[in-house]
């Protein structure tokens, strides 16, 4: 059951990035102009290059041809020359890595801890600090990452002085000190997120029969909370903390130009301005292929989490 | 007939309420800055381009009564017209994305078989896109403006409604009413289009609504890359991108107050929906 499960889902992502890249790669018929004016768009326009960018993208060939020769390139690491930077797509993109990985992880740590945190505070607790945390959550909810970049910005940079305004540091705990602010705006949204599915889904298993009983057992109120409504309330968590790394990883664009972090995401949006079609391409194609991961990656750890769910049974519980 | 969900993004969906209080004040709010944005031209007290170099980076004063951005634009008249350009562009997204969703979800709905599942399965794939990730390729390759990352966003909000209206349609189509057509010899167009959409209509609205307030966010984000309206067109997004210069030398307010209108134009616009969807829901019932 489990390897047809997991021939399905892989086929299905098989085909979903096919798709994608499919799409990714026809826009270049989509664009006004011939495909070799528009990658160029307008530099230098002599024959040579003309030639160069034809035989790069296989131009004289038939459509489906180029396609696949093209797919095939992407898959080995050819990702194309920067018609900007006049260099390998591959490099540009392998410089500006780190940074952002960085950024995503940190916001997804800050996501988790905070997250998971305030959402069990609040369910075990109740009261006045339910209420706190559902007026802070609101507010979270209603910002989305780039007015909170703007807001972080001014209020601790410029106001207070303690974190730097732009750049992305170098070196490792330099780095982590510049990630500080955007790490944080990049994650605000996404712990009120969390917090709230967390919340819901730990008081809807407080409230189940089974919590009464083990209580009745004498089993401590903090293995009871740990043990029996956490573990049970994690599907959900699980499911959304996958939502959540998706969702970060499109929000850096916005939040790197933001700081000025010179990641991925931010050159992601430069290229865009500077019509650097083929950076575009291969960024692009990358997004969605940790997209379409990570949601599988939540399918498979699901049935892990919660042994009631089988393979290909998600939801039906 | 089960009340079809609304799709929500995770997150916008859990600010909502039952009480009137504030749904009437965010509808009121929604109605003053739709009519702000149409008379937008006869209430800002400058031109929104001029640029008064002395007044670049100076505090609120008589004559910019919010001050002026790092080019010395009146932020007040670039805050009035930039609403205009700030809803031109989500409503372009919500009409074509509903007329287009109905059309897709209502016959995926009706006719079902393979054209279901091809319908269905181009849909999933367009979920496969982040919406603002489509936007910016779209930009790419037909360069700035607002035409190119409506029509993106229109494709990515379609699959929302469209799934809508496809389960809606599934469930419409088992009551007695439209099989009392059928029986009569009405063409399955003319039931659609004559009695099941004007049906589904009201729950599909509500998700407009509710997709407003997000496509809002998206062209906002996508002007203060830089990618969305041209540059001289006074927007809340691009006034942020703007701003941020200023914010930097100590003046916060021509990139704070976009922002805060944003938000808020975003909320209202959302609890307004919810609401209405809330409202249909309840008389289904």
């Amino acid at each position: 059951m489990i390897a047809g499960f997991l021939t399905r889902r892989l086929a299905g992502l098989a085909a979903t990035l096919v798709a994608a890249s499919f799409l990714v790669f026809g826009a270049l018929y989509l664009a006004p102009g011939s495909p070799e004016t528009f990658l160029l768009a307008g530099r230098a326009a002599n024959p040579e290059a003309l030639a160069a960018i034809r035989a790069q993208y296989h131009l004289d060939d038939p459509f489906l041809i180029q396609y696949v020769k093209w797919l095939g390139q992407m898959v080995t690491g050819d990702l194309g020359q920067s018609v900007q930077y006049r260099s390998p797509v591959l490099g540009l993109i392998e410089a500006r890595l780190p940074g952002t990985l960085l950024l995503i992880a940190m916001s997804a740590l800050l996501v988790v801890l905070f997250g998971v945190g305030l959402g069990w505070i609040s369910a075990v607790r109740g009261g006045a600090t339910d209420s706190a945390v559902l007026v802070g959550t609101t507010v979270a909810l209603g910002t989305p990452s780039f007015v909170a970049a703007i807001v972080l910005l001014w209020l601790f940079s410029v106001k207070l002085g303690w974190f730097p305004t732009i750049g992305g540091g170098q070196g490792l705990a330099d780095m982590i000190y510049h990630l500080t602010l955007p790490s944080v705006a990049l994650s605000l949204y996404w712990i009120g997120v969390l917090t709230r599915v967390t919340r819901t889904s730990m008081l809807d298993e407080l409230g189940r029969e089974h919590v009464e009983v083990a209580r009745s057992r004498g089993i401590p109120e903090r293995t009871v909370i740990r043990r029996h409504v956490l573990r049970n309330a994690l599907g959900p968590i699980s499911t959304m903390s996958g939502l959540t790394i998706s969702g970060l990883v499109i929000s850096t664009v916005l939040v790197e130009s933001a700081f000025g972090l010179g990641g991925l995401g931010e050159f992601l949006a430069r290229s865009v301005s500077v019509k650097d079609f083929p950076v575009v391409q291969a960024i692009s194609l990358l997004i969605v292929a940790l997209f379409v991961v990570v949601n599988l990656v939540v399918d498979l750890l699901y049935p892990l989490i919660d042994p009631r769910v089988g393979y290909g049974a998600r939801g039906a519980r | 007939m089960t009340a079809a969900a609304l799709t929500r993004r995770p997150g916008l969906k859990h600010i909502r309420t039952r009480r009137n209080g504030l749904y009437l004040t965010c509808l009121a709010f929604v109605g003053l800055v739709v009519v702000v944005a149409l008379i937008a031209p006869w209430l800002a007290p400058a031109d929104p381009n001029a640029t008064d170099l002395g007044a670049a980076l100076t505090d609120p004063s008589p004559g910019h009564p919010l001050g002026a951005d790092i080019a010395g634009r009146d932020t007040l008249s670039r805050l009035l017209l930039g609403s205009r350009t700030s809803l031109l562009g989500p409503l372009g997204i919500v009409a074509f994305s509903t007329v287009l969703g109905v059309v897709v979800g209502v016959t995926a709905g009706w006719r079902g078989g393979w054209i279901d599942t091809a319908l269905s399965r181009s849909s999933e794939l367009l979920l496969a896109f982040p919406g603002l990730l489509l936007a910016i390729l779209f930009v790419a390759l037909y360069g700035e403006g607002l035409l190119a990352p409506v029509v993106a966003l229109s494709l990515a909000y379609l699959p929302f409604v469209s799934r809508l209206a496809r389960s809606l349609t599934l469930s419409e189509r088992q009551r007695p009413y439209l099989a009392a057509y059928r029986v009569q010899g009405f063409s399955g167009l003319s039931i659609c289009v004559r009695h099941l959409i004007p049906n589904i209509a009201p729950v599909v609205l509500a998700q407009s609504t509710v997709n407003f307030g997000y496509a809002l966010l998206d062209m906002a984000a996508l002007s203060f890359l830089g990618l969305g309206v041209p540059p001289l067109t006074p927007d809340w997004g691009s006034m942020i991108n703007a701003g941020q210069t200023a914010l930097l030398q100590g003046k916060p307010l021509s990139a704070v107050l976009p922002c805060v209108l944003i938000v808020v134009t975003v909320v209202a616009f959302n609890v307004v929906g919810e609401h209405w969807a809330d409202r249909v829901a309840r008389r289904e019932r």
